[in-house]
C-alpha cells in the first residue's frame, strides 16, 4: 500500500511550496475560467476568449518594457481589446469573427514589437516562451492576491448580470422583446471575460488559459441539461484536471532516467482534451441507438404524434 | 534596400502576400478566422517537434498543419466548431511546449518562427515556397465554384449536391498548405494578420468576388512591401508593420465604406430581416 502511495505521489509533493502555490492559484483560476467559460461556449465566443489571452499577453510584454506591473498590462490591454471588439461588432454573429481577428492581428503585431524591443534592450531571456506558454510553477505567492481580487470581480459581475445574460445568451429575440439591453449586457460580459482571461493568462500562461476556459465548460454542457449543473460540473472538471496535471508534471521528473520534467500545460491540456472527447460518448451512443430500426419507427411515430 | 541580399525577401514576401490575399478572401467570406489563426499557430509546434527530431522544419509544419486541419474539420462536424478549434489549438500548443522542454532551442529561433524572419530568407527557400504557393492558388481555382456557393448560400449548395463537410475539409487543407508556405517567412502569428486585414478591407470596398480578390491581393502586397521597407529603414520587426498595416487597412476600408454610403443613408432602405 505504502509502495503504491509512494509511486503515485513522488517524494516531497505535499511539502513543496511551489506545488502549494501552483495548486491554489490553479484551482482559483480554474473556477473563474469555468464560470466564464460556460457562457463563452454557449455564446459561441471561444475565438474571442482565446484572442483576449493573446491580446493581454501583448499588454504584459508592453508593461514589462516600460516598467509597469504585469497585472496592469495584462488586464488593461485585455479590457481595451474587448471594448474594441465589441465596438467593431463582436455582438453581431457575422461580424464577430472578423472583429476578433482584426483586434488579434493588431495585438500580435504589438507583441512582435514589444518582445523585439524587450530582447534588444535588456537581457530577459525566455521572455518569448514565458509570454507564449507561461508556467504555473513560476507564479509567485504575490500573484495570488491579484488573482483572487480580479477573479472575484469577474465572477461577481457575471453573477450581477446573471438573468439578463442567460436570457440573451439562450434567446436573443426573447431578450430583446422583454426589454433587456442586449448590447450593454454583451459589453459587460465581454469585459468580465477580458478580466478573467487576462488574469488566467498572467497566472498560468496563454495555452492553459484557453484550455481551462473552453474545455471544461464544453464538456460540462454536453453532459448536463441545466446551466447551473453545467457550471458546477465545469468547475469540478477544471479543478480536477489542474490538480491531476500538476501531480503528473511533478511525477514526470522521476520517469525514465532523463530526470527532466514535462511541462504542466502538456498534462492539463491532455486531460481536458480527453475529457471533452469522452463527454461526446453518451450523445454518440444515443444517436446510434436511435438509428436502430425499431426505435427509429417509434421515433417517427412520436414525431408524427407531436 | 534593393541590394542583392534583400531580393530574396522581396520575392518571397510577394509570393506570400498573393497566397494570403486569395486564401484570406475565403477565410473572411466563410467566417473561418479562428481556424486560420489556429492552424498556423498550432503548426508552430510541428516545427518545434521537427527540430527535436532533427528533420526539416517544413515537414514538421506540414504534418502539424494538415493534422490540425483534418482534426478541426472532422471533430467540428459533431461538436461546436469554435470549441473544437480552440481545443485542437491548445492540444497542438501543449505538444509544442512538451517538445520545447526537451530541446535546447535558441530563443531568437522561436521568435523568428512565431513572428517571421523575412529578411533572412535564403535562396534555397524560394523554390519550395513558390511551388507550394502555386499549388495553393490552383486548389482555390479548382474549388472556386463549390467553395463560393457553400460560403455564401450553404443551403443552396447542399441542395445542389455540394457536400458542405467535404468543402470545409478541403478548404481547411488549403489553409494548412498556405500555412506551410508562409510560416517560415512571415511567422506563425503574422500570416493571420495578412489573411484577415487585407481581405476584410477589400470586402468592405466591393461586393464583387473577383474584384474583391484582386483588391485583397493588392492590399496584401502593399502591406508587406511597406512593412519590409519600413523594417529596413527603422530596424523594427517586420511583424509589427504587417500587424499594424493589416488593422490599418481594415480601418481605412471601413472608413471609406462608411463615408461612401453616408449620402444614401438619408433615404433609408426598408429594414432587412437578419439572415
Amino acid at each position: 500500500m505504502h509502495e503504491l502511495y509512494r509511486s503515485v505521489f513522488e517524494p516531497g509533493f505535499f511539502a513543496s511550496a511551489q506545488v502549494h502555490v501552483a495548486a491554489s492559484i490553479g484551482a482559483a483560476v480554474a473556477i473563474v475560467s469555468a464560470v466564464t467559460g460556460v457562457f463563452t461556449v454557449m455564446r459561441g465566443q471561444s475565438f474571442a476568449g482565446h484572442a483576449l489571452g493573446d491580446v493581454s499577453a501583448a499588454g504584459g510584454s508592453g508593461a514589462l518594457l516600460i516598467g509597469l506591473s504585469p497585472v496592469a498590462g495584462f488586464v488593461g490591454l485585455g479590457i481595451a481589446g474587448a471594448a474594441v471588439m465589441d465596438m467593431i461588432g463582436v455582438s453581431r454573429l457575422r461580424g464577430r469573427d472578423l472583429a476578433t481577428g482584426i483586434v488579434l492581428g493588431a495585438a500580435i503585431g504589438l507583441s512582435a514589437l514589444f518582445l523585439f524591443l524587450g530582447t534588444t534592450t535588456s537581457a530577459t531571456t525566455g521572455a518569448t516562451q514565458q509570454i507564449l506558454f507561461g508556467s504555473i510553477f513560476t507564479t509567485t505567492s504575490s500573484t495570488i492576491e491579484a488573482v483572487v481580487i480580479l477573479g472575484a470581480i469577474a465572477v461577481g459581475s457575471i453573477a450581477a448580470i446573471w438573468r439578463p445574460l442567460l436570457l440573451s445568451t439562450v434567446s436573443l429575440d426573447i431578450a430583446v422583446a422583454r426589454g433587456v439591453r442586449v448590447r450593454l449586457v454583451g459589453l459587460l460580459y465581454m469585459l468580465a471575460l477580458a478580466v478573467s482571461v487576462g488574469l488566467s493568462s498572467l497566472a498560468i500562461g496563454a495555452i492553459l488559459s484557453t484550455a481551462l476556459l473552453i474545455g471544461p465548460a464544453a464538456a460540462a454542457l454536453r453532459l448536463t441539461k441545466t446551466v447551473t449543473w453545467a457550471l458546477a460540473v465545469s468547475c469540478v472538471i477544471g479543478v480536477l484536471a489542474t490538480w491531476l496535471g500538476i501531480l503528473l508534471a511533478y511525477d514526470s521528473y522521476y520517469w525514465g532516467s532523463a530526470h527532466q520534467s514535462l511541462p504542466v500545460s502538456f498534462f492539463i491540456v491532455g486531460l481536458i482534451f480527453a475529457t471533452y472527447l469522452a463527454s461526446g460518448l453518451p450523445a454518440a451512443r444515443a444517436v446510434s441507438r436511435r438509428r436502430a430500426p425499431a426505435l427509429a419507427q417509434a421515433a417517427d411515430r412520436d414525431q408524427v404524434a407531436a | 534596400m534593393f541590394a542583392a541580399f534583400m531580393m530574396n525577401a522581396w520575392i518571397t514576401a510577394t509570393i506570400v502576400a498573393v497566397v494570403a490575399g486569395i486564401v484570406g478572401y475565403f477565410v473572411v467570406l466563410r467566417g473561418s478566422a479562428f481556424p486560420a489563426h489556429a492552424i498556423p499557430k498550432g503548426a508552430f509546434a510541428g516545427a518545434a517537434g521537427a527540430s527535436l527530431l532533427g528533420i526539416n522544419t517544413l515537414i514538421g509544419l506540414a504534418v502539424f498543419s494538415l493534422l490540425g486541419a483534418v482534426g478541426i474539420g472532422s471533430l467540428g462536424r459533431r461538436g461546436r466548431h469554435d470549441v473544437v478549434t480552440a481545443l485542437a489549438l491548445v492540444l497542438m500548443l501543449a505538444l509544442g511546449a512538451a517538445f520545447l522542454s526537451r530541446t535546447i532551442e535558441y530563443e531568437p529561433e522561436i521568435y523568428s518562427l512565431l513572428f517571421g524572419e523575412v529578411l533572412g530568407v535564403s535562396t534555397s527557400q524560394i523554390l519550395p515556397v513558390a511551388v507550394l504557393g502555386i499549388i495553393c492558388i490552383a486548389a482555390v481555382a479548382v474549388l472556386y465554384r463549390p467553395l463560393m456557393l457553400s460560403s455564401i448560400m450553404p443551403e443552396v449548395a447542399e441542395a445542389k449536391g455540394v457536400r458542405g463537410y467535404r468543402i470545409e475539409i478541403a478548404f481547411l487543407l488549403v489553409v494548412a498548405l498556405a500555412t506551410t508556405v508562409t510560416v517560415p517567412v512571415v511567422g506563425a502569428l503574422l500570416i493571420f494578420s495578412l489573411m484577415i486585414g487585407p481581405p476584410a478591407a477589400a470586402r468592405s470596398l466591393t461586393s464583387r468576388p473577383i474584384l474583391a480578390m484582386v483588391l485583397s491581393v493588392t492590399i496584401a502586397l502593399m502591406t508587406v512591401w511597406i512593412a519590409i521597407a519600413a523594417s529596413y529603414l527603422y530596424n523594427w520587426p517586420v511583424g509589427f508593420f504587417v500587424g499594424a498595416g493589416g488593422a490599418l487597412s481594415y480601418g481605412l476600408g471601413r472608413g471609406w465604406a462608411a463615408w461612401h454610403r453616408a449620402p444614401t443613408s438619408r433615404f433609408p432602405a426598408p429594414p432587412l430581416t437578419a439572415g
